[in-house]
């Protein structure tokens, strides 16, 4: 009976879970790390300005008025441009989600178009629509309607056939297989693209108002930069960080009502 | 409803999956189509219900269906096919959203056909939260929703562990003492077959061709008691035999492949 032993354990491990206090500790020695740097003179300020320095900025900036104003500019290329290219893009990726033959028309056509990077089209655009507004909401617009017309024909693709052949086998009506089956099968595609979407209007806005604009977050960026003024640059950043993150959980609380049934 | 198969063939592309079926199937009777892998059952049940158009043959239906009938051919699917995003009372309703019937009426027949198949309890409930038997219950009240005359299965059971298969063949057997529909109903498990056939139809494998057909004369209600055991076992032992053969054939190839 001596040589017993248990049987050694060999599970464990390779399971995530929760950690709920690391993350904001993480976060905050980096903080804490970045701002004793700065206290110790260890980083320039006119290169690295302390973390307090960039709140300091943020909030005379928010006060005064010039971040609203430069985030008011930013949301008006940004809303309207997404509107127009989702709208566009959802046209376009659901018909070619649903009929074979714009699928066949449209994927070559997107499949070329897609990799170009958007921006580069901004000059052309001025070209067409002047220096104002309409090119850079067009700039948007582009960037968005390639990546939802891909998000929303794959998500067509991904609802599964046997669905739709039993919506069939019940004699549903192809509007009704549609409009009960295939939109809702996939909502969860068009919402994933979504968030790719907007993190892409983001991105074109920033470099369409460096590119030319007197108010917006990347103009601004832009400006405080040329005026070697890191703390009001950094707090641009900061400002843009803020944004993305609104939208990621506006998109969420949008995904957690649509998709309650996952 | 009695149903004619004639000479029904189907190809896709180079590979022949059905020659030559002609089968005439009984008002009323229940037909277990039961073969190896690649034999071409579900081919042939998609072709019966509409869903495929054979490469040549026919399938034919004698007189016209019940007045009540809303969707003659029905099919219980194998993977369940509902909907995620719709509760069980919505799934079963989409069978009826799209027939002219008063609101009403429609809720009236959603709970009479939650009630056969005990989900009553069950009508808010979304498909994930439901354990696979409940689910398949949910697919077979979808079917009885819309009154079949022709009640198509495709391996109902076959995505079910071996006790909810049993009680599903259970509720299944309670189910068609009560309702009158003519069923065609594929397997490859014998076990089904032998305890809800009255006819089994054998198929051979590529292309699928009956290979033999087997009357069971128990009425299926009595196929429980212990005396019709032996008999049981004969018709599962004989359609093994029938079947042993091909199915290894079948098994190698998936092998190989």
């Amino acid at each position: 009976m001596s040589d017993r032993r248990p049987v050694p354990f060999r599970g464990g491990g390779f399971d995530p879970g929760p950690r709920r206090l690391l993350p904001w500790l993480v976060f905050i020695l980096l903080i804490a790390a970045w701002q004793a740097a700065s206290s110790a003179r260890w980083l320039p300020p006119l290169f690295m300005p302390s973390p307090l320095a960039v709140v300091d900025a943020f909030y005379v900036l928010w006060t005064n008025g010039t971040l609203t104003q430069h985030v008011g500019a930013s949301l008006g290329r940004i809303i309207p441009g997404w509107i127009i290219g989702t709208a566009a893009g959802l046209v376009v990726g659901l018909a070619m989600g649903i009929f074979s033959a714009a699928r066949a028309a449209g994927l070559p056509i997107v499949s070329a178009l897609f990799p170009i990077p958007k921006i580069a089209l901004l000059p052309l655009l001025i070209l067409w629509f002047g220096t104002g507004e309409p090119s850079k909401v067009a700039t948007i617009a582009l960037g968005v309607f390639f990546p939802t017309v891909i998000a929303a024909y794959s998500a067509c693709d991904s609802v599964p056939r046997n669905l739709i052949r039993m919506g069939q086998s019940f004699g549903l009506p192809a509007a009704d297989v549609v409009s009960k089956i295939l939109l809702p099968g996939a909502m969860p595609g068009i919402l994933a693209g979504f968030r790719i979407s907007a993190s892409v209007a983001l991105l074109l806005v920033v470099a369409a108002e460096m590119i030319g604009a007197q108010y917006g977050i990347g103009a601004f960026v832009l400006a405080a930069g040329n005026l070697m003024q890191t703390d009001q640059l950094l707090a641009g950043v900061v400002m843009l960080s803020i944004l993305g993150l609104l939208i990621s959980w506006a998109l969420s609380a949008v995904e957690r009502a649509v998709l309650r049934w996952r | 409803m009695p149903l004619h198969i004639e000479t029904v063939s189907h190809r896709y592309g180079p590979v022949e999956a059905l020659a030559d079926i002609s089968l005439d199937i009984d008002d009323g009777e229940t037909v277990v189509l039961i073969g190896p892998s690649g034999c071409g059952k579900s081919t042939l049940l998609g072709i019966l219900g509409g869903l495929l158009q054979p490469t040549s043959g026919s399938v034919t239906l004698s007189g016209a269906p019940p007045a009540d009938s809303l969707n003659p051919f029905t099919y219980i699917f194998q993977d369940f096919a509902l909907l995620p995003w719709r509760n069980v009372a919505g799934n079963v309703a989409l069978a009826l959203e799209h027939r002219p019937l008063a609101a009403r009426e429609r809720g009236e027949r959603v709970a009479a056909a939650l009630a056969l198949t005990g989900l009553s309890d069950f009508a808010g409930a979304f498909p994930k939260q439901l354990s696979g038997g409940m689910r398949q219950r949910v697919g077979i009240a979808r079917a009885l929703v819309v009154r079949p005359a022709v009640l198509l299965l495709d391996e109902p059971l076959s995505a079910l562990d071996a006790q909810t298969r049993e009680l599903l063949m259970e509720d299944l057997l309670a189910i068609w003492a009560r309702e009158k529909s003519t069923r065609v109903y594929v397997t490859h498990n014998l076990e089904e077959a032998a305890r809800l056939a009255d006819r089994v139809v054998v198929l051979s494998r590529r292309p699928g061709r009956i290979r033999e057909t087997l009357r069971i004369d128990v009425p299926v209600a009595e196929r429980g008691r212990p005396e019709h055991a032996g008999l049981l076992a004969e018709v599962h032992g004989k359609l093994w035999s029938l079947i042993r053969d091909e199915a290894a054939t079948a098994d190698r190839e998936v092998q190989r492949v």
